[in-house]
Order: structure tokens, then C-alpha cells, then sequence
């Protein structure tokens, strides 16, 4: 890994106003390769620490407008970033980038585990993985919950959206489309008394 | 048949993930309701297997999709899952960002993004509810789960130290005859 790092980041590193395409690429990949149990640390380490192509707040700004963009909000940091600096090709470049390191591991993780899923260990080491990566989603909506639920409205959206979707198990779309013009309304309703 | 079944995952996933606010963790019981549920391409147990592993690969949770596409039509159902989850998505992206200066300035714009969060935080935990209904068999795991949430709740370190840890619980407790 060492190697191979260091060879990547070195390469655009004396030109700061520019960031070439095969730069885009191969800084990307990096934040593939890095994205072990957690991709935004990576991605934040490499774009702001290593490369410097952000400072701290455009970061933020950046991954402020890619929360309420519909996706992956880190795939739509990548896909900014590569626009700011090459275009439509740029982002192009910066998804492919990223995306092609974590793909290849997850074929091989997945035909891994379609070989030796007969062995007890990896049964239930399968089994405990399951059970743990539903309470990092856990984690991650409570850790959010208190961060954000601090009105009586944003407690009643959070609960109607997790009744309608985790208990009555409707269709996402039209819980969106019924929850969300309430929300906006009710928050435009705060803002004028 | 096999190619109907890839234009109805391009088709879904790329709607599911245009309509997701809140990311990937969102768009989970979706996925799950879709998958299992709506067109049977697989079952509970198989979906929480491809959750888990799709967790422990490193890399945007957008691979989620991109494994369900591999285990219904290989490479093909690899490629028309993950494109159809990032292509739509990031054409919006691209537009928005190049919009951006305006969509700051604009008052609707600054009331929809403080108003969907807690939208997002019900998605998020029914989330971890649905794939918990269609993961968890035992108190054992159901104490994982817990644990594991919590610990994420209370810490900022990387997730994959309680993951793993909650592996070893795992391979431990299977041993021993808990599990």
C-alpha cells in the first residue's frame, strides 16, 4: 500500500491550481482504497489533508449541497469535485476512480464468502456481521436523531417516516411525496409567525 | 427473461434512488421491499448476507445495489445496478452544482434542506429496523445489533472496529454452541 500511495500522491502535487483529469482519477481511487468501514473520513482525508483541492469550509459546503441532492451524498461530492476542476468528464473520471477499487473487493469478498459459507465460523461470523451492520444503521439514526430532532414538527416527521416505512412498510415514494411538501410547508409556516 | 429482469432493476433503483432524500441508508427498506417483497429476487436471508457483505467491502454504500445486481445476473446485473443507482443521481448532482450559487440565494431552497432531516432520521432507523426483521434470528444477535448501535451512537471511530468486533463476538459464540 505504501507504495503505491505514495506514488499517487505525489503525482499533481506541484501544480495547485490545477487539477488534471488523471489527477481526478487517481485521487479518487485513493479514497476508494482508504474507504474501509467508513468512505467520508477518507474521502475528507484525501481531498482536504493529502491533496489540499478543498479547504475545510468548501468541503463542507459541497457536502451540504450533495445531503439534500437524492443519492449518495458522497457520490455527489465526487461527482462536484470532478466538475469544479474538469467538467462533466471530470466527474466522470472521479466516479469511476472511485468506484472501481471497492467494486473489485466486493466480488472477491462476495466469492469468498459463497465458497466457504458451509464452514461453521464463517456461518456465524455471517450471522454477527448481519446483526452489526444493522446496528451501525442504528447507530447512525440515533446518532443523527439527536442531533436534528429538536423541534416538536421535526420529532412528528421523523416518527410519521418511520412508521410509514418501517412498520406499515409503504412504498418509499409516496411516503416522500405525502411527508415531504408538509415538511417544507410546516417550516415555511415557522418562519413567517 | 434475464434481460426483462435487468430493465426492471435499472428501472428501480434508478427511480428509488432519485426519490431518496438522505442517501443510500435511506433507500434501504425500499430496496429491501422492492427486492424481496415486490419481485422475490431474493429472500430475508439472502438480502442480509448481501447487506452484511455489502458493509464490510470498502467504498460508497451504493454497493448494496450494485451486489444485488451480481448475485441476480452477474456481471451484467453488477454494472445496470450500479449505473442506474449513480447515473441519474449524479446528472442531478452535476446540474445542482452548477446551479449553486443561485440555490444558496434562493429562500425554498435553504427551507427544504432544514426541513427533510428528520424525514431522514425515520428512513434511517426503519431502515435499520426492516434489515434487523430480515437479519436477526436470536437475542444474540438482537444484542448485537444493540450493542453495536450504541457504541456508533456514543463514538466517532472508524465503524469497522465494532464490526469486527461483532465478528469475533460472532465466530466465539458459534463456537461455544450460542449461536
Amino acid at each position: 500500500m505504501g507504495e503505491i500511495e505514495e506514488a499517487l500522491v505525489s503525482n499533481d502535487r506541484d501544480s495547485d491550481e490545477i487539477v488534471t483529469r488523471w489527477s481526478l482519477f487517481t485521487g479518487f481511487m485513493l479514497v476508494g482504497l482508504f474507504g474501509f468501514g467508513g468512505i467520508g473520513a477518507a474521502i475528507y482525508h484525501v481531498l482536504v489533508d493529502r491533496r489540499r483541492w478543498l479547504t475545510p469550509s468548501e468541503y463542507t459546503s459541497l457536502l451540504g449541497l450533495g445531503q439534500v441532492l437524492p443519492g449518495a451524498n458522497l457520490i455527489n461530492l465526487a461527482t462536484m469535485v470532478g466538475d469544479r476542476f474538469q467538467g462533466a468528464l471530470g466527474s466522470a473520471l472521479a466516479l469511476i476512480g472511485l468506484m472501481s477499487a471497492p467494486l473489485v473487493c466486493l466480488i472477491a469478498l462476495a466469492t469468498l464468502y459463497d465458497r466457504f459459507s458451509d464452514l461453521p465460523d464463517v456461518k456465524s461470523a455471517t450471522i454477527a456481521a448481519a446483526a452489526g451492520a444493522v446496528g451501525l444503521t442504528l447507530g447512525t439514526g440515533f446518532k443523527l436523531a439527536r442531533n436534528i430532532l429538536k423541534s416538536p414538527p421535526a420529532i412528528v416527521f421523523a416518527a410519521a417516516s418511520f412508521f410509514a416505512i418501517g412498520v406499515l412498510r409503504f412504498p418509499m415514494l409516496a411516503v416522500i411525496a405525502v411527508l415531504a411538501p408538509l415538511a417544507v410547508a410546516t417550516e415555511f409556516w415557522r418562519q413567517r409567525s | 427473461m434475464n434481460q426483462n429482469i435487468l430493465v426492471t432493476m435499472a428501472l428501480t433503483f434508478a427511480t428509488t434512488a432519485v426519490v431518496s432524500v438522505g442517501g443510500i441508508a435511506a433507500m434501504i427498506p425500499e430496496i429491501h421491499r422492492q427486492a424481496v417483497d415486490v419481485y422475490g429476487w431474493m429472500n430475508d436471508a439472502e438480502f442480509a448476507t448481501t447487506f452484511a457483505i455489502s458493509q464490510i467491502a470498502p467504498g460508497p454504500n451504493i454497493l448494496l445495489m450494485s451486489l444485488i445486481g451480481w448475485r441476480v445476473a452477474g456481471f451484467a446485473g453488477l454494472a445496470v445496478a450500479t449505473l442506474s443507482t449513480v447515473i441519474p443521481t449524479s446528472l442531478i448532482a452535476l446540474a445542482a452544482h452548477r446551479a449553486e450559487q443561485r440555490l444558496k440565494r434562493a429562500n425554498w431552497y435553504a427551507v427544504t434542506r432544514r426541513s427533510l432531516p428528520p424525514i431522514v432520521v425515520g428512513l434511517i432507523i426503519a431502515s435499520a429496523t426492516v434489515t434487523g426483521r430480515a437479519a436477526i434470528t436470536g437475542y444474540l444477535g438482537v444484542a448485537i445489533a444493540l450493542a453495536v448501535g450504541l457504541y456508533v451512537t456514543l463514538t466517532r471511530t472508524n465503524p469497522l472496529v465494532p464490526l469486527f468486533a461483532a465478528i469475533a463476538v460472532g465466530v466465539i459464540a458459534g463456537r461455544l454452541g450460542y449461536l
